[in-house]
């Protein structure tokens, strides 16, 4: 006889919610519990830690990325690094004419903030992509949507790996020029003290980029999900942001036209407001021997603890919309 | 344990247009008040009120008419929709089989394929190599496999999938109809490693309109009907109401042998 699905239940709420209970299998793929509620933080942070532990899978997809993309060219990736290098010599030369600047010092000035500049534009542009671009993944293939995230900071990670080629090579080149003080521009008011160990900072500085990348790409990839306009918005105003952050100029072409740094006033607020300078300077001042500032690591650091609670915050309410939005 | 629990839970689309996925109604929407009608986002309905609960043992067959919610159910029942209403809980690892035409990056090998899908489902790397040889000999695809996925025909894309879930151990397994894309002969072949298979994992739900197919490898079957759960009950009883007439009297003389029974006196659906 068929039977009839039994009329719902009284509404009991499942209390099914403990997530550890994952046994390891040696041969087998492992297992998710996935619980009922689907708003909590619980569920939130167990997206992010499921995410970080599939690593296999997001640096997997971020190879395949960047495999793909240089599929059939005869250089490969290799034209990752080549036109970081064309770009960051025709820059160079430009403005150190322009500026006023030795080119031994300005050229490196300008590969590291554009080697940044190109993770935190990628950050910016292709994290908003993140969820879009993977529609068919999300709609076919259960996973944790951190791993899309991942997947992004991971390949932008390998891109900017073969800039950092870029650097070294200028590095090599011009290595006496950065050895002792210098002024980055010929009307500086400051000298720079010139490379040393403190060029280690470098490494957890992009550390730092990199835990912020995460957080812009879930956020920026959730909300251009919902909203198509962002990553146009985005897109419109890179260009603007490029020219507004010191990058092909510096801060000292700034002030050295205030013969004291007080009359530059509001100025200074051109670049202290810009969260992009403080993240391009914690990387950039140890790698060609700036002068460093803690207040760039306390800007950062701000900035890192705020995006990840509001992040979070928009993973809990909307982590489960994403794959109605796609 | 292996189960899954669902406590009336809706599946409600959300259909955004042009104007009213963008953020100018949002921001304009407050500045300049009410505009006429209601600027809510129209909503499709795909599931309505399911309440469900499937177990270690279970295999139901999944049946209804284009549009009657099935793939979207399977959905729910991997974790890929969370419910806009009600709960939902799956334990277990979860191995799915989509329609197969969309969802790859079409310039990726077969081979990148097999390797992408076994990361999904939870394998290493060193697993899915382990694997490789044995699934490819399976799907006979041959140099195939070195191709990019758009040269491939839907078949040979299900094939693919199939080759990958039937070679780790999924303990619940969805597939949806796209699976009857292959041939006769593949099938026959695929058909011995998924009754295998699905008597080693815990749980299987298979959407179908194949009766021979659902009778194979189903107990019990669920209707789908406009995102309702019409019907839910042993598979012969499902599949009598929602056409009309026994599966089993139609039934191929090859199908009924391989099934172990003689087509007049057929045994219940559910106890087979
Ligand atoms: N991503 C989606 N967006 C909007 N509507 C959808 C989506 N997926 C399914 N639907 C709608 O939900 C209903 C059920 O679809 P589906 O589950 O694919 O049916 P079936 O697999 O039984 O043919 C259909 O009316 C379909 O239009
Ligand atoms: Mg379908």
């Amino acid at each position: 006889m068929p039977y009839f699905c039994p009329p719902p239940q009284p509404v009991t709420f499942l209390l099914v919610h403990d997530t550890s209970t994952t046994e390891p299998q040696a041969a087998g793929p492992r297992a998710r519990v996935i619980p009922g509620k689907s708003r909590t933080w619980a569920r939130a942070f167990a997206d992010i830690r499921l995410g970080l532990s599939d690593r296999e899978l997001w640096s997997h997809l971020g190879w395949q990325d960047i495999k793909q993309r240089y599929r059939r060219s005869v250089l490969g990736p290799l034209w990752i690094t080549l036109s970081m290098g064309i770009t960051a010599i025709g820059l160079g030369l430009l403005y150190s004419q322009l500026f006023g600047a030795e080119i031994g010092t300005f050229l490196p000035y300008i590969t590291v903030g554009f080697i940044v500049w190109a993770f935190i534009l990628g950050c910016l542009t292709e994290g908003a992509d993140t969820f879009i671009s993977n529609e068919g993944l999300i709609k076919h293939l259960p996973a944790p949507l951190t791993v899309y995230a991942l997947r992004t900071t991971w390949r932008l990670t390998i891109m900017f790996g073969h800039n950092l080629i870029v650097y070294f090579a200028v590095l090599a080149i011009f290595f006496s020029d950065l050895l002792g003080e210098y002024k980055i521009v010929e009307t500086a008011r400051v000298f720079q003290p010139g490379l040393d160990w403190s060029i280690l900072l470098a490494i957890p500085a992009f550390l730092l980029l990199l835990i912020n990348g995460v957080w812009v790409s879930l956020l920026l990839g959730v909300v251009s999900t919902r909203f198509r306009d962002v990553p146009q918005v985005i897109s419109a105003l890179s260009s603007l942001l490029f020219f507004m952050t010191p990058i092909v100029w510096s801060t000292d072409i700034l002030s050295a036209r205030f013969t004291d740094l007080a009359d530059a006033g509001w100025r200074v607020y051109i670049y202290e407001l810009n969260p992009l300078y403080h993240f391009i300077q914690i990387i950039r001042a140890p790698m060609i021997g700036n002068a460093q500032s803690g207040h760039h690591w306390l800007v950062v650091g701000g900035i890192t603890i705020g995006g990840w609670a509001l992040t979070l915050l928009i993973m809990r309410n909307y982590r489960a919309r994403v794959s109605y939005w796609v | 344990m292996v189960n899954i629990e669902v406590r009336n839970a809706y599946v409600d689309f959300p259909i955004f247009d042009a104007k009213t996925r963008s953020l100018k109604k949002k921001v304009l929407g407050k500045v300049g008040g009410k505009i006429g009608t209601d600027s809510r986002v129209p909503i499709i309905e795909a599931l309505h009120d399911i309440t469900l609960s499937l177990a270690d043992g279970d295999r139901v067959g999944l049946v209804g008419h284009n549009g009657a919610g099935k793939s979207t159910l399977l959905r729910l029942l991997s974790g890929i929709y969370e419910p806009t209403r009600g709960t939902s809980s799956i334990r277990g690892r979860v191995a799915p089989v989509f329609d197969l035409g969309v969802g790859m990056d079409q310039e990726i090998s077969g081979y990148e394929n097999i390797m992408i899908r076994g990361l999904y489902l939870g394998m290493t790397r060193k697993q899915m190599e382990m694997r490789v040889d044995d699934i490819a000999e399976f799907t006979e695809l041959g140099n195939y496999l070195q191709m990019p996925l758009r040269t491939y025909s839907t078949g040979m894309r299900v094939r693919l999938a199939l080759g990958v879930v039937t070679s780790i151990d999924p303990e619940i397994l969805l597939l949806d109809e796209g699976i009857g894309a292959v041939d006769a002969a593949f099938l026959n072949k695929a058909r011995d490693r998924l009754v295998d298979l699905v008597k080693r994992s815990g749980l299987l739900v298979f959407a179908s309109h194949q009766d021979d197919l659902l009778l194979e490898l189903c107990t019990s079957a669920i209707w789908m009907d406009e995102g309702h759960l019409k019907m839910q009950g042993p598979l012969r009883d499902v599949i009598t109401a929602y056409k009309g007439k026994d599966p089993f009297e139609n039934i191929g003389a090859e199908t009924a042998a391989r099934l172990g029974l003689d087509t007049h006196s057929a045994v219940k659906g559910g106890d087979t």
